[in-house]
């Protein structure tokens, strides 16, 4: 190449160059650099101390708290939603009378807010009155605190967040079980393979690669969870709903302990890193792609 | 080829099978007798209805009315697994994610054959179809003709005794699709089981079926073996789906006097129909063709040209052409005159066609082509 490509190349990716720096790596860097610094206040400046906000972190019940929760959250929605998704798609991917209309319904807590769909959860929730004690109290049993009480609360989140995400799935697999020819299925049922064979043998494993993006997506996602929280129980009780983010959050944004923050930030990027480059490693031999 | 598979075929009965999707009707009134272990052709253009009643006699479909028998059994409710047959679809239907040997052996598997019978069929049938330096690829890295013969080994390899094929050829380049025409014959003489085969490519079904079944728009036209197809053809349409270039059709009175003394005969309007392989120059004739335009082939030509107002084609040798606009006087034998019921278009056999012609003064010549001409483009 000549010098006169290379500068016609560079000046090509500059402008992505420079947004993904700005507003992702450069950040990236400051909030590793400022882990190893204490936080400043008023007119003391920040002060390097090392590995001293790490040290805090490992001593900190709160962040293994938060970390137990989230691994709970990851392991309680990450395979419900993802096998409801795949249920959803293969019923809809059947022909049947208003078809259309529960294509619809399903994909509905996707494209609702995600604070309207909290608050009306919230509804649901509502002891005595709400929805669910309603239904209950028709088979006698009494008023419920889900949202209110710790054995309950990050439960109750759960299957808010398994409800959002299942639809949002549902879409991937059925555009996924749409390029599967129908004549696999066929040459299948004439071998003698049963549904639940045809399944395993032939759907689940040609729906691989679309696992594999839903379940990187579904993880990273169960890391970002936020706004849920925020509405239905603010983290509580006694953090027993409180996830890395929300907990991230809080320390920096309402605490101000911005040193403290960027340290849960590192670990929580280390860990994400961890998670997605091992699933693409141990997903990959098993899928196949087109 | 070395093999100890054999499996003795079923035969296959539909008696009145329909089959209606809300108002279009696929198929209507169907009555076909396959026998065991022949080869049959379900021919005819695309749209006909052929691969609906493959499907219906496999079980992916049901049949609107009508019965279908294996092998003396009711099996017209019954699922596709417990008929007991095998089909190849024309894409081949292979698992992209399985190897050759596990797309073999597939049907094996979800049967729950041991592990050594197993290898043992997978063995046989891999050498049977010379697959045995691929059983542990991937469909996707196999040639067009070698994932065909995966989706064969996947049907032989159960040793069924019916075999249902969906234009499985038609995927395949010209050359390929030759050598695989005979490969399939002896395959399936070697193994004895009854093949249905769906073509919409009358050389297909000529060259390997024992019995053709031409259908057209969703009904039976004719069924018959490939000479007689060619040679008897039962109505207009079989005339002109059989054979390249179609049949000539024409009004019978172009034939002068013979097509006049001939309809009196019957008392109808008739049409009558003659290959353009069975019309010869003659010294002189009352029939005389004009020449309006030459298609030179290479061994033969075809000359076309107007009998009266009727368009016509004949086929010469390739040596001698004669000019356009020259007049050629046409002989032809009486044995190959057809004539067909203008209105409904069946087939009206006369006694006493050669008396009628040689009265009217039309030369015999010599009789045409017996063999269907297998002239198409992809041989």
């Amino acid at each position: 190449m000549t010098r006169r490509d290379w500068i016609h190349g560079w000046l090509l990716v500059l402008p992505a160059m420079a947004l993904l720096a700005l507003f992702t790596h450069l950040p990236a860097v400051t909030t590793v650099w400022n882990s190893f610094f204490s936080t400043p206040r008023g007119r003391r400046p920040a002060v390097f101390v090392g590995l001293d906000n790490y040290e805090r972190l490992l001593n900190d019940p709160i962040f293994w708290k938060v970390l137990t929760n989230n691994l709970w959250f990851a392991l309680g929605t990450i395979p419900a939603s993802i096998a409801l998704a795949i249920a959803m798609a293969l019923f809809v991917n059947q022909s049947f009378l208003g078809r259309g209309f529960v294509r619809m319904a399903y994909f509905t807590p996707t494209v609702l807010p995600l604070i309207a769909v909290a608050n009306i959860w919230l509804f649901f929730y509502t002891p005595g009155f709400g929805l669910i004690d309603q239904l209950i109290g028709l088979f006698g049993y009494g008023q419920t605190n889900l949202l209110g009480s710790p054995d309950t609360a990050l439960g109750a989140i759960m299957v808010v967040t398994v409800w959002k995400e299942a639809g949002f799935f549902m879409i991937f697999y059925l555009a996924a079980l749409q390029t599967i020819p129908p004549q696999l299925t066929e040459a299948a049922r004439i071998e003698g393979a049963s549904s639940w064979t045809i399944f395993r043998r032939i759907t689940f494993p040609l729906l691989m690669p679309t696992t594999l993006f839903v379940s990187v997506n579904a993880v990273i996602n169960s890391f970002r969870l936020v706004d849920h929280i925020f509405i239905l129980t603010g983290g509580g009780p006694d953090n027993a709903s409180s996830l890395l983010l929300f907990y991230i959050y809080e320390t920096s944004f309402r605490f101000w302990d911005t040193a403290y923050g960027a340290t849960l930030t590192v670990v929580m990027l280390v860990l994400l890193c961890i998670l997605a480059i091992g699933q693409f490693f141990l997903f990959d031999r098993k899928v196949h792609y087109k | 080829m070395t093999t100890t598979i054999k499996t003795g075929g079923r035969d296959i009965r539909l008696s009145g099978v329909s089959k209606n999707w809300d108002s279009t009707q696929a198929l209507s009134d169907v009555n076909i007798d396959i026998p065991a272990g022949s080869f049959t052709a379900l021919l005819g253009p695309s749209g006909c209805g052929k691969s609906t009643l493959l499907r219906i006699i496999s079980g992916l479909e049901t049949a609107s009315a009508g019965q279908v028998m294996i092998g003396g059994t009711d099996v017209t409710t019954a699922p596709a697994d417990k008929r007991d047959l095998s089909m190849v679809f024309q894409s081949y239907a292979l698992f992209p994610h399985l190897d050759v040997a596990e797309n073999i052996i597939f049907g094996l598997r979800t049967r729950r054959v041991p592990r050594k019978e197993r290898q043992k069929r997978l063995n046989r049938v891999a050498a049977l179809l010379g697959l045995e330096d691929y059983l542990d690829r991937k469909p996707a890295q196999l040639s067009g003709g070698q994932q065909q013969r995966v989706a064969l080994g996947r049907a032989v390899i159960a040793e069924r005794s019916v075999c249902l094929m969906d234009e499985p050829l038609s995927n395949l380049d010209a050359k390929l699709r030759q050598t695989m025409r005979t490969e399939l014959r002896v395959l399936q003489r070697e193994l004895g089981f009854t093949m249905v085969y769906v073509t919409h490519d009358q050389v297909e079904a000529i060259t390997m079926a024992d019995q053709v079944v031409l259908m057209n728009a969703g009904r039976v036209e004719q069924i018959a073996a490939p000479q007689d197809l060619y040679e008897r053809p039962a109505t207009t349409f079989t005339a002109r789906f059989i054979g390249t270039p179609p049949m000539n059709l024409l009004p019978a009175e172009e034939l002068r006097e013979a097509g006049v003394a001939l309809e009196r005969a019957t008392g109808s309007r008739l049409t009558a129909g003659l290959r353009p392989e069975a019309l010869h120059i003659a010294a002189q004739s009352p029939l005389s063709m004009t020449v309006t335009g030459i298609e030179y082939l290479g061994a033969d030509a075809l000359v076309h040209g107007v009998l009266g107002a009727a368009p016509l084609i004949l086929r010469v040798p390739g040596q001698s052409l004669p000019n356009p606009g020259q007049p050629i006087p046409l002989a032809f034998a009486p044995r190959d005159l057809h004539l067909f019921d203008a209105a409904t278009g069946h087939r009206v056999d006369l006694p006493d066609v050669a008396s009628t012609l040689s009265r009217a003064g039309v030369p015999a010549g010599s009789t045409g082509a017996t063999a269907p001409s297998l002239q198409t483009e992809d041989l």
